[in-house]
Protein backbone atom coordinates (compact mmCIF):
# COMPACT_ATOMS: atom_id res chain seq x y z
CA UNK A 1 0.00 0.00 0.00
CA UNK A 2 1.21 3.55 -0.55
CA UNK A 3 2.11 5.86 1.60
CA UNK A 4 -1.26 8.10 1.20
CA UNK A 5 -2.74 4.76 1.19
CA UNK A 6 -1.66 4.06 4.70
CA UNK A 7 -2.09 7.26 5.95
CA UNK A 8 -5.91 6.88 5.29
CA UNK A 9 -6.66 3.82 6.33
CA UNK A 10 -4.62 4.52 9.62
CA UNK A 11 -6.87 7.91 10.01
CA UNK A 12 -9.86 5.50 8.98
CA UNK A 13 -9.01 3.45 12.17
CA UNK A 14 -8.69 6.63 14.36
CA UNK A 15 -10.39 9.59 13.35
CA UNK A 16 -13.41 8.07 12.12
CA UNK A 17 -15.93 8.53 15.22
CA UNK A 18 -14.14 12.02 16.40
CA UNK A 19 -14.72 13.49 12.53
CA UNK A 20 -18.34 12.13 12.50
CA UNK A 21 -19.12 13.17 16.43
CA UNK A 22 -17.66 16.63 15.80
CA UNK A 23 -20.00 17.00 13.26
CA UNK A 24 -23.02 15.57 14.92
CA UNK A 25 -22.38 18.05 17.68
CA UNK A 26 -21.99 20.94 15.17
CA UNK A 27 -25.14 19.85 13.15
CA UNK A 28 -26.70 18.28 15.51
CA UNK A 29 -27.59 15.66 12.60
CA UNK A 30 -26.40 11.81 12.53
CA UNK A 31 -27.23 12.22 8.86
CA UNK A 32 -25.28 15.22 7.37
CA UNK A 33 -22.20 13.77 10.32
CA UNK A 34 -22.00 10.47 8.51
CA UNK A 35 -21.99 11.34 4.80
CA UNK A 36 -19.99 13.72 5.29
CA UNK A 37 -17.47 12.41 7.24
CA UNK A 38 -17.54 9.65 4.48
CA UNK A 39 -17.12 12.56 1.90
CA UNK A 40 -14.19 14.02 3.50
CA UNK A 41 -12.65 10.46 3.18
CA UNK A 42 -13.34 10.11 -0.10
CA UNK A 43 -11.42 13.78 -1.19
CA UNK A 44 -8.38 12.42 0.85
CA UNK A 45 -8.94 9.37 -1.44
CA UNK A 46 -8.56 11.41 -4.29
CA UNK A 47 -6.17 14.42 -2.31
CA UNK A 48 -3.45 12.66 -0.78
CA UNK A 49 -1.76 10.82 -3.36
CA UNK A 50 -1.07 14.03 -5.21
CA UNK A 51 -0.54 16.29 -2.86
CA UNK A 52 0.92 14.57 -0.26
CA UNK A 53 -0.11 13.45 3.45
CA UNK A 54 -1.54 16.68 5.85
CA UNK A 55 0.67 16.92 8.84
CA UNK A 56 -2.19 16.42 10.74
CA UNK A 57 -4.69 13.85 8.99
CA UNK A 58 -7.73 14.24 11.80
CA UNK A 59 -7.86 18.00 11.44
CA UNK A 60 -7.60 17.85 7.75
CA UNK A 61 -10.75 15.24 7.75
CA UNK A 62 -12.75 17.37 10.34
CA UNK A 63 -12.24 20.77 8.45
CA UNK A 64 -12.77 19.15 5.04
CA UNK A 65 -16.05 17.23 6.45
CA UNK A 66 -17.23 20.67 8.26
CA UNK A 67 -16.78 22.53 5.16
CA UNK A 68 -18.81 20.06 2.81
CA UNK A 69 -21.40 20.18 5.09
CA UNK A 70 -22.01 23.73 5.33
CA UNK A 71 -22.46 23.78 1.65
CA UNK A 72 -25.14 20.97 1.75
CA UNK A 73 -26.96 23.06 4.55
CA UNK A 74 -27.17 26.53 2.91
CA UNK A 75 -28.05 24.62 -0.42
CA UNK A 76 -31.08 22.80 2.07
CA UNK A 77 -31.60 26.25 3.07
CA UNK A 78 -31.77 27.75 0.28
CA UNK A 79 -34.02 24.91 -1.31
CA UNK A 80 -36.62 25.36 1.52
CA UNK A 81 -36.07 28.72 1.70
CA UNK A 82 -35.87 28.37 5.48
CA UNK A 83 -33.08 29.77 7.94
CA UNK A 84 -32.31 26.34 8.69
CA UNK A 85 -28.45 26.96 8.82
CA UNK A 86 -28.78 29.34 11.96
CA UNK A 87 -30.51 26.93 14.10
CA UNK A 88 -28.66 23.93 13.09
CA UNK A 89 -25.22 25.71 13.84
CA UNK A 90 -25.97 26.53 16.84
CA UNK A 91 -26.17 23.14 18.16
CA UNK A 92 -27.90 21.65 20.51
CA UNK A 93 -27.27 23.12 24.13
CA UNK A 94 -24.63 21.50 26.83
CA UNK A 95 -25.72 20.67 30.04
CA UNK A 96 -23.66 22.30 32.51
CA UNK A 97 -21.33 20.11 34.30
CA UNK A 98 -21.16 17.71 30.57
CA UNK A 99 -18.18 15.47 30.84
CA UNK A 100 -16.32 13.98 27.84
CA UNK A 101 -15.81 14.05 24.57
CA UNK A 102 -17.33 14.18 21.59
CA UNK A 103 -16.87 10.64 20.85
CA UNK A 104 -18.65 9.53 23.96
CA UNK A 105 -21.68 11.77 23.41
CA UNK A 106 -21.85 9.64 20.28
CA UNK A 107 -21.16 6.42 21.68
CA UNK A 108 -24.42 7.09 24.30
CA UNK A 109 -26.43 8.06 21.06
CA UNK A 110 -25.90 5.45 19.29
CA UNK A 111 -26.55 2.66 22.39
CA UNK A 112 -29.61 4.57 23.32
CA UNK A 113 -31.42 1.98 24.89
CA UNK A 114 -35.06 3.53 22.79
CA UNK A 115 -33.44 2.05 20.15
CA UNK A 116 -33.60 -1.67 19.64
CA UNK A 117 -30.79 -3.95 20.24
CA UNK A 118 -30.37 -4.79 16.65
CA UNK A 119 -30.60 -1.21 15.62
CA UNK A 120 -27.61 0.12 18.47
CA UNK A 121 -25.05 -2.74 17.44
CA UNK A 122 -25.56 -1.79 13.74
CA UNK A 123 -25.21 1.91 14.39
CA UNK A 124 -22.79 1.61 16.70
CA UNK A 125 -20.33 0.13 14.20
CA UNK A 126 -21.43 2.72 11.46
CA UNK A 127 -21.00 5.72 12.90
CA UNK A 128 -18.52 4.93 15.83
CA UNK A 129 -16.62 2.03 13.75
CA UNK A 130 -16.92 3.50 10.88
CA UNK A 131 -17.78 0.27 9.07
CA UNK A 132 -19.43 0.47 5.98
CA UNK A 133 -23.34 -0.94 5.46
CA UNK A 134 -22.01 -3.54 3.49
CA UNK A 135 -19.61 -5.13 5.56
CA UNK A 136 -22.18 -4.55 8.79
CA UNK A 137 -24.75 -6.41 6.46
CA UNK A 138 -22.43 -8.51 5.69
CA UNK A 139 -21.22 -9.49 9.46
CA UNK A 140 -24.58 -10.05 10.71
CA UNK A 141 -25.74 -11.89 7.54
CA UNK A 142 -28.80 -9.44 6.81
CA UNK A 143 -29.16 -8.24 3.10
CA UNK A 144 -27.77 -5.32 2.74
CA UNK A 145 -30.88 -3.20 2.02
CA UNK A 146 -32.40 -4.08 5.09
CA UNK A 147 -29.43 -3.01 7.38
CA UNK A 148 -29.85 -0.19 5.40
CA UNK A 149 -33.54 0.26 6.49
CA UNK A 150 -32.28 -0.73 10.02
CA UNK A 151 -29.68 2.16 10.30
CA UNK A 152 -32.02 4.71 8.30
CA UNK A 153 -35.15 4.04 10.77
CA UNK A 154 -32.74 4.33 13.70
CA UNK A 155 -31.02 7.63 12.73
CA UNK A 156 -35.15 8.97 11.66
CA UNK A 157 -35.98 7.75 15.50
CA UNK A 158 -33.23 9.80 17.28
CA UNK A 159 -34.28 12.97 15.68
CA UNK A 160 -38.10 12.50 15.46
CA UNK A 161 -37.88 11.48 18.83
CA UNK A 162 -35.45 13.45 20.24
CA UNK A 163 -32.60 11.18 21.67
CA UNK A 164 -30.20 13.60 23.09
CA UNK A 165 -26.47 13.82 21.91
CA UNK A 166 -24.60 14.07 25.38
CA UNK A 167 -23.57 11.72 27.96
CA UNK A 168 -26.30 10.96 30.44
CA UNK A 169 -27.16 12.68 33.65
CA UNK A 170 -25.33 10.99 36.88
CA UNK A 171 -28.80 9.06 37.75
CA UNK A 172 -28.55 7.56 34.40
CA UNK A 173 -25.30 6.80 33.85
CA UNK A 174 -24.40 3.56 35.14
CA UNK A 175 -27.43 1.76 33.58
CA UNK A 176 -26.70 3.75 30.65
CA UNK A 177 -23.11 2.53 30.49
CA UNK A 178 -24.05 -1.43 31.18
CA UNK A 179 -26.61 -0.90 28.37
CA UNK A 180 -23.08 0.02 25.93
CA UNK A 181 -21.28 -2.31 27.58
CA UNK A 182 -23.94 -4.66 26.51
CA UNK A 183 -23.92 -3.90 22.70
CA UNK A 184 -19.82 -4.17 22.55
CA UNK A 185 -20.14 -7.06 24.56
CA UNK A 186 -22.91 -8.48 21.73
CA UNK A 187 -20.82 -7.67 18.58
CA UNK A 188 -18.01 -9.84 20.05
CA UNK A 189 -19.85 -12.22 21.06
CA UNK A 190 -21.42 -12.55 17.61
CA UNK A 191 -17.75 -12.60 16.29
CA UNK A 192 -16.70 -14.97 19.07
CA UNK A 193 -19.18 -17.68 18.15
CA UNK A 194 -21.28 -17.09 15.41
CA UNK A 195 -24.71 -18.19 15.83
CA UNK A 196 -25.61 -18.91 11.90
CA UNK A 197 -24.43 -22.23 11.15
CA UNK A 198 -23.47 -21.33 7.33
CA UNK A 199 -20.84 -18.76 9.16
CA UNK A 200 -17.21 -19.13 10.23
CA UNK A 201 -16.78 -20.13 13.70
CA UNK A 202 -14.82 -17.26 14.63
CA UNK A 203 -15.02 -14.14 12.56
CA UNK A 204 -12.07 -12.16 13.54
CA UNK A 205 -13.08 -9.14 12.43
CA UNK A 206 -15.90 -8.59 14.77
CA UNK A 207 -13.96 -9.27 17.84
CA UNK A 208 -10.93 -6.83 17.14
CA UNK A 209 -13.66 -4.28 16.24
CA UNK A 210 -15.11 -4.83 19.22
CA UNK A 211 -12.18 -4.63 21.08
CA UNK A 212 -11.14 -1.48 19.17
CA UNK A 213 -14.75 0.15 20.12
CA UNK A 214 -14.12 -0.97 23.91
CA UNK A 215 -10.37 0.58 24.10
CA UNK A 216 -11.76 3.51 22.62
CA UNK A 217 -14.38 4.03 25.61
CA UNK A 218 -11.91 2.96 27.84
CA UNK A 219 -9.78 5.72 26.93
CA UNK A 220 -13.07 7.88 27.26
CA UNK A 221 -13.93 6.52 30.45
CA UNK A 222 -10.75 5.15 31.96
CA UNK A 223 -12.39 5.19 35.62
CA UNK A 224 -15.10 3.02 34.92
CA UNK A 225 -14.62 -0.59 36.33
CA UNK A 226 -16.37 -2.70 34.25
CA UNK A 227 -15.39 -0.88 31.17
CA UNK A 228 -12.14 -1.97 32.33
CA UNK A 229 -13.47 -5.74 33.01
CA UNK A 230 -14.99 -5.99 29.91
CA UNK A 231 -12.15 -4.90 28.18
CA UNK A 232 -9.80 -7.40 29.90
CA UNK A 233 -12.86 -9.90 29.40
CA UNK A 234 -12.46 -9.87 25.29
CA UNK A 235 -8.34 -9.65 25.65
CA UNK A 236 -8.30 -12.87 27.71
CA UNK A 237 -10.87 -14.50 25.77
CA UNK A 238 -9.58 -13.19 22.23
CA UNK A 239 -6.02 -14.49 23.49
CA UNK A 240 -7.52 -18.19 23.37
CA UNK A 241 -8.94 -17.32 19.41
CA UNK A 242 -5.97 -19.44 18.13
CA UNK A 243 -6.39 -22.49 19.75
CA UNK A 244 -10.18 -22.69 19.85
CA UNK A 245 -10.89 -23.99 16.26
CA UNK A 246 -9.15 -27.36 15.32
CA UNK A 247 -7.35 -27.05 11.68
CA UNK A 248 -10.55 -29.03 10.69
CA UNK A 249 -13.05 -26.97 12.38
CA UNK A 250 -14.26 -28.24 15.46
CA UNK A 251 -14.67 -26.34 18.40
CA UNK A 252 -11.76 -27.03 21.28
CA UNK A 253 -12.59 -26.79 24.66
CA UNK A 254 -10.28 -25.36 27.08
CA UNK A 255 -9.29 -28.65 28.69
CA UNK A 256 -7.95 -29.68 25.21
CA UNK A 257 -6.73 -26.63 23.96
CA UNK A 258 -2.86 -26.64 22.50
CA UNK A 259 -1.92 -23.73 25.22
CA UNK A 260 0.78 -22.48 23.17
CA UNK A 261 -1.17 -21.35 20.70
CA UNK A 262 -2.55 -18.68 22.96
CA UNK A 263 -1.80 -14.88 22.43
CA UNK A 264 0.73 -14.36 25.18
CA UNK A 265 0.89 -10.63 24.75
CA UNK A 266 -3.33 -10.18 24.63
CA UNK A 267 -2.87 -12.15 27.78
CA UNK A 268 0.22 -10.42 29.45
CA UNK A 269 -2.84 -6.96 28.58
CA UNK A 270 -5.24 -8.81 30.34
CA UNK A 271 -4.05 -9.44 33.39
CA UNK A 272 -2.26 -6.26 33.80
CA UNK A 273 -6.29 -4.84 33.54
CA UNK A 274 -7.72 -7.39 35.95
CA UNK A 275 -4.87 -6.50 38.44
CA UNK A 276 -5.14 -2.30 38.00
CA UNK A 277 -9.50 -3.50 38.88
CA UNK A 278 -7.72 -5.53 41.92
CA UNK A 279 -5.50 -2.78 43.21
CA UNK A 280 -8.31 -0.52 43.16
CA UNK A 281 -10.17 -2.13 46.00
CA UNK A 282 -13.40 -1.75 44.75
CA UNK A 283 -16.18 -4.33 44.44
CA UNK A 284 -15.94 -6.07 40.89
CA UNK A 285 -18.81 -6.02 38.57
CA UNK A 286 -20.29 -8.66 36.46
CA UNK A 287 -17.23 -7.97 33.59
CA UNK A 288 -14.57 -7.50 36.02
CA UNK A 289 -15.92 -10.88 38.20
CA UNK A 290 -15.62 -12.59 34.00
CA UNK A 291 -12.12 -11.07 33.32
CA UNK A 292 -10.72 -12.23 36.99
CA UNK A 293 -12.11 -15.82 35.95
CA UNK A 294 -10.61 -16.27 32.84
CA UNK A 295 -7.75 -14.43 34.09
CA UNK A 296 -7.18 -17.41 36.65
CA UNK A 297 -7.61 -19.69 33.12
CA UNK A 298 -5.02 -18.33 30.90
CA UNK A 299 -2.98 -18.09 33.66
CA UNK A 300 -2.55 -22.08 34.27
CA UNK A 301 -0.04 -23.91 31.71
CA UNK A 302 -2.59 -26.54 31.75
CA UNK A 303 -6.17 -27.84 32.69
CA UNK A 304 -5.07 -29.85 35.54
CA UNK A 305 -3.19 -26.67 36.60
CA UNK A 306 -5.69 -24.32 36.71
CA UNK A 307 -7.11 -23.37 40.59
CA UNK A 308 -10.40 -23.95 40.64
CA UNK A 309 -11.52 -23.60 43.80
CA UNK A 310 -10.41 -19.58 43.09
CA UNK A 311 -12.76 -20.20 39.84
CA UNK A 312 -15.19 -21.44 42.08
CA UNK A 313 -14.87 -18.79 44.85
CA UNK A 314 -15.22 -16.20 41.64
CA UNK A 315 -18.68 -17.72 40.61
CA UNK A 316 -19.79 -17.69 44.09
CA UNK A 317 -18.69 -13.51 43.53
CA UNK A 318 -20.82 -13.64 40.17
CA UNK A 319 -24.02 -15.24 41.30
CA UNK A 320 -24.59 -12.53 43.95
CA UNK A 321 -24.04 -10.24 40.95
CA UNK A 322 -26.30 -11.57 38.54
CA UNK A 323 -28.14 -14.98 40.16
CA UNK A 324 -28.96 -15.98 36.22
CA UNK A 325 -29.50 -19.48 35.55
CA UNK A 326 -26.60 -19.52 33.06
CA UNK A 327 -24.29 -18.10 35.47
CA UNK A 328 -25.29 -21.16 37.70
CA UNK A 329 -24.61 -23.36 34.75
CA UNK A 330 -20.88 -21.93 34.37
CA UNK A 331 -20.25 -22.37 37.98
CA UNK A 332 -21.49 -25.90 38.16
CA UNK A 333 -18.66 -26.63 35.84
CA UNK A 334 -15.85 -25.35 38.79
CA UNK A 335 -17.86 -27.74 40.96
CA UNK A 336 -17.67 -30.54 38.96
CA UNK A 337 -13.61 -30.46 39.01
CA UNK A 338 -13.50 -29.94 42.66
CA UNK A 339 -16.57 -32.15 43.51
CA UNK A 340 -16.77 -34.62 40.77
CA UNK A 341 -19.65 -34.72 38.04
CA UNK A 342 -22.46 -36.20 40.57
CA UNK A 343 -21.57 -32.92 42.61
CA UNK A 344 -22.37 -30.65 39.34
CA UNK A 345 -25.14 -32.48 38.03
CA UNK A 346 -27.14 -32.22 41.02
CA UNK A 347 -26.61 -28.09 40.84
CA UNK A 348 -27.41 -28.70 37.39
CA UNK A 349 -31.15 -30.13 38.34
CA UNK A 350 -33.67 -27.63 37.78
CA UNK A 351 -32.22 -24.91 36.07
CA UNK A 352 -34.70 -23.52 33.54
CA UNK A 353 -32.56 -23.76 30.93
CA UNK A 354 -33.81 -26.51 28.70
CA UNK A 355 -33.92 -24.93 25.34
CA UNK A 356 -30.17 -23.35 25.96
CA UNK A 357 -27.80 -25.58 23.92
CA UNK A 358 -24.88 -25.28 26.68
CA UNK A 359 -27.18 -26.63 29.54
CA UNK A 360 -26.79 -29.82 27.56
CA UNK A 361 -23.50 -30.35 26.20
CA UNK A 362 -22.76 -29.53 30.15
CA UNK A 363 -24.91 -32.70 31.22
CA UNK A 364 -23.64 -34.93 28.22
CA UNK A 365 -20.31 -33.91 29.09
CA UNK A 366 -21.21 -34.97 33.23
CA UNK A 367 -23.18 -38.34 32.30
CA UNK A 368 -20.25 -39.32 30.12
CA UNK A 369 -18.01 -39.09 32.72
CA UNK A 370 -20.42 -40.64 35.47
CA UNK A 371 -20.72 -43.64 32.60
CA UNK A 372 -24.20 -43.00 31.91
CA UNK A 373 -23.79 -43.61 28.22
CA UNK A 374 -27.52 -43.45 27.11
CA UNK A 375 -28.74 -40.57 29.06
CA UNK A 376 -25.07 -39.14 27.74
CA UNK A 377 -26.07 -39.88 24.12
CA UNK A 378 -29.83 -38.37 24.38
CA UNK A 379 -28.59 -35.03 26.15
CA UNK A 380 -25.47 -34.82 23.23
CA UNK A 381 -28.89 -35.11 20.39
CA UNK A 382 -30.00 -32.42 22.11
CA UNK A 383 -27.19 -30.69 22.62
CA UNK A 384 -26.49 -30.64 18.98
CA UNK A 385 -30.39 -29.89 17.90
CA UNK A 386 -30.23 -26.58 19.48
CA UNK A 387 -26.73 -25.64 18.89
CA UNK A 388 -26.32 -23.41 15.64
CA UNK A 389 -22.61 -23.08 15.54
CA UNK A 390 -20.71 -25.47 12.75
CA UNK A 391 -17.98 -25.80 15.01
CA UNK A 392 -19.73 -26.19 18.05
CA UNK A 393 -21.65 -29.08 16.21
CA UNK A 394 -18.81 -30.64 14.92
CA UNK A 395 -17.17 -30.91 18.31
CA UNK A 396 -20.80 -32.44 19.62
CA UNK A 397 -21.00 -35.07 17.30
CA UNK A 398 -17.85 -36.29 17.93
CA UNK A 399 -18.06 -36.40 21.35
CA UNK A 400 -21.34 -38.22 21.31
CA UNK A 401 -20.36 -40.41 18.66
CA UNK A 402 -16.35 -41.09 19.72
CA UNK A 403 -16.32 -39.92 23.57
CA UNK B 1 -38.23 21.64 24.27
CA UNK B 2 -40.03 19.22 22.67
CA UNK B 3 -43.91 17.45 23.10
CA UNK B 4 -44.86 14.44 23.50
CA UNK B 5 -47.94 11.83 23.51
CA UNK B 6 -47.95 9.60 26.33
CA UNK B 7 -51.01 6.85 26.01
CA UNK B 8 -52.05 4.57 28.71
CA UNK B 9 -52.47 1.08 27.39
CA UNK B 10 -55.32 -0.68 28.86
CA UNK B 11 -57.70 -3.55 28.73
CA UNK B 12 -60.64 -2.72 31.12
CA UNK B 13 -62.60 0.29 31.00
CA UNK B 14 -62.72 2.70 34.45
CA UNK B 15 -60.48 0.49 36.06
CA UNK B 16 -58.75 2.91 37.79
CA UNK B 17 -58.74 2.43 41.79
CA UNK B 18 -58.93 5.09 44.17
CA UNK B 19 -55.45 4.84 45.52
CA UNK B 20 -54.87 4.98 41.60
CA UNK B 21 -56.84 8.45 41.14
CA UNK B 22 -54.79 9.81 43.99
CA UNK B 23 -50.94 8.88 42.54
CA UNK B 24 -52.24 10.19 39.30
CA UNK B 25 -53.41 13.71 40.37
CA UNK B 26 -50.34 14.06 42.62
CA UNK B 27 -48.41 13.29 39.10
CA UNK B 28 -50.23 15.83 37.48
CA UNK B 29 -49.58 18.24 39.64
CA UNK B 30 -45.73 17.71 39.80
CA UNK B 31 -46.07 17.79 35.86
CA UNK B 32 -47.33 21.31 36.24
CA UNK B 33 -45.13 22.40 38.68
CA UNK B 34 -42.51 21.48 37.03
CA UNK B 35 -43.73 22.72 33.48
CA UNK B 36 -43.80 19.36 31.68
CA UNK B 37 -47.47 19.66 31.56
CA UNK B 38 -49.69 20.12 28.30
CA UNK B 39 -52.98 18.73 28.52
CA UNK B 40 -53.65 15.15 30.14
CA UNK B 41 -57.35 13.39 30.29
CA UNK B 42 -58.97 9.77 31.06
CA UNK B 43 -61.29 8.38 27.86
CA UNK B 44 -64.34 6.55 28.07
CA UNK B 45 -64.76 2.75 26.95
CA UNK B 46 -63.58 2.32 23.09
CA UNK B 47 -67.66 1.02 22.58
CA UNK B 48 -68.22 4.52 23.25
CA UNK B 49 -66.64 5.55 19.86
CA UNK B 50 -68.04 6.53 16.62
CA UNK B 51 -66.00 6.38 13.34
CA UNK B 52 -67.12 9.08 10.73
CA UNK B 53 -65.49 8.98 7.34
CA UNK B 54 -66.17 12.18 5.39
CA UNK B 55 -64.04 11.43 2.48
CA UNK B 56 -66.80 11.28 0.16
CA UNK B 57 -69.93 13.56 0.30
CA UNK B 58 -71.92 13.05 3.21
CA UNK B 59 -70.46 11.18 5.97
CA UNK B 60 -70.78 7.46 6.72
CA UNK B 61 -71.11 6.74 10.51
CA UNK B 62 -70.10 3.42 12.11
CA UNK B 63 -70.97 2.13 15.78
CA UNK B 64 -67.70 1.41 17.88
CA UNK B 65 -63.85 1.40 17.76
CA UNK B 66 -61.58 1.03 13.79
CA UNK B 67 -60.08 -1.42 15.57
CA UNK B 68 -61.02 -4.12 17.84
CA UNK B 69 -58.55 -4.85 20.11
CA UNK B 70 -57.74 -6.13 23.51
CA UNK B 71 -55.61 -3.38 24.23
CA UNK B 72 -56.34 0.20 23.38
CA UNK B 73 -55.81 3.86 24.95
CA UNK B 74 -57.18 4.28 27.86
CA UNK B 75 -56.33 7.62 28.45
CA UNK B 76 -53.39 9.89 27.33
CA UNK B 77 -50.62 12.63 28.63
CA UNK B 78 -49.36 15.52 26.60
CA UNK B 79 -46.12 16.44 27.94
CA UNK B 80 -42.98 18.60 26.74
CA UNK B 81 -39.74 17.83 27.60
CA UNK B 82 -35.96 19.35 26.96
CA UNK B 83 -35.50 15.23 25.23
CA UNK B 84 -36.31 11.41 25.02
CA UNK B 85 -34.06 11.31 28.31
CA UNK B 86 -36.58 13.70 30.13
CA UNK B 87 -39.63 12.15 28.70
CA UNK B 88 -38.40 8.78 29.41
CA UNK B 89 -38.08 9.32 33.09
CA UNK B 90 -41.30 11.16 33.29
CA UNK B 91 -43.12 8.39 31.38
CA UNK B 92 -42.05 5.78 33.51
CA UNK B 93 -43.14 7.88 36.30
CA UNK B 94 -46.28 7.99 34.18
CA UNK B 95 -46.52 4.37 34.30
CA UNK B 96 -45.64 3.54 38.11
CA UNK B 97 -48.13 6.02 39.09
CA UNK B 98 -51.15 4.55 36.61
CA UNK B 99 -50.28 1.71 37.26
CA UNK B 100 -50.25 0.71 33.50
CA UNK B 101 -48.09 0.58 30.61
CA UNK B 102 -47.77 3.27 28.62
CA UNK B 103 -46.37 4.20 25.29
CA UNK B 104 -44.09 7.42 24.28
CA UNK B 105 -44.59 9.00 21.18
CA UNK B 106 -42.78 12.67 20.13
CA UNK B 107 -45.44 15.08 18.39
CA UNK B 108 -43.64 15.91 14.39
CA UNK B 109 -41.72 19.08 14.21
Amino acid sequence: MSDAGEAIARAHREAWAQVVAALARRFGDLDIAEEMTAEAFATAVERWPADGVPPNPAAWLTTTANRKAIDRVRREAKREEKHREARMLAGPPEPPGAIGDDRLRLIFTCCHPALAMEARVALTLRMVGGLTMPEIARAFLVQEPAMGRRITRAKAKIKAAHIPYRVPSREDLPARVTGVLAVLFLIFNEGYLASDPGKEAIRADLTAEAIRLTRLLRALMPADGEVTGLLALMLLTEARGPARVSPDGELVTLDEQDRGRWDRELIAEGHALVRERLATGEPPGRYQILAAINAVHTDARDIRDTDWSQVLALYDLLVQVDPSPVVRLNRAIAVAELDGPQAALTELAGLPLDDYHAFHACRAELLRRLGRREEARAAYDRAIALSGNSAETAYLVRRRDHG
Amino acid sequence: MAQYLMSVLDDTTNSATPEEMTAIRAYNERLQANGHWVFAGGLAAPATATVIDGRHGEAVLTDGPYLESKEYVGGFWIIEAADLDVALRLAAEGSRHCNRRVELRPFLG
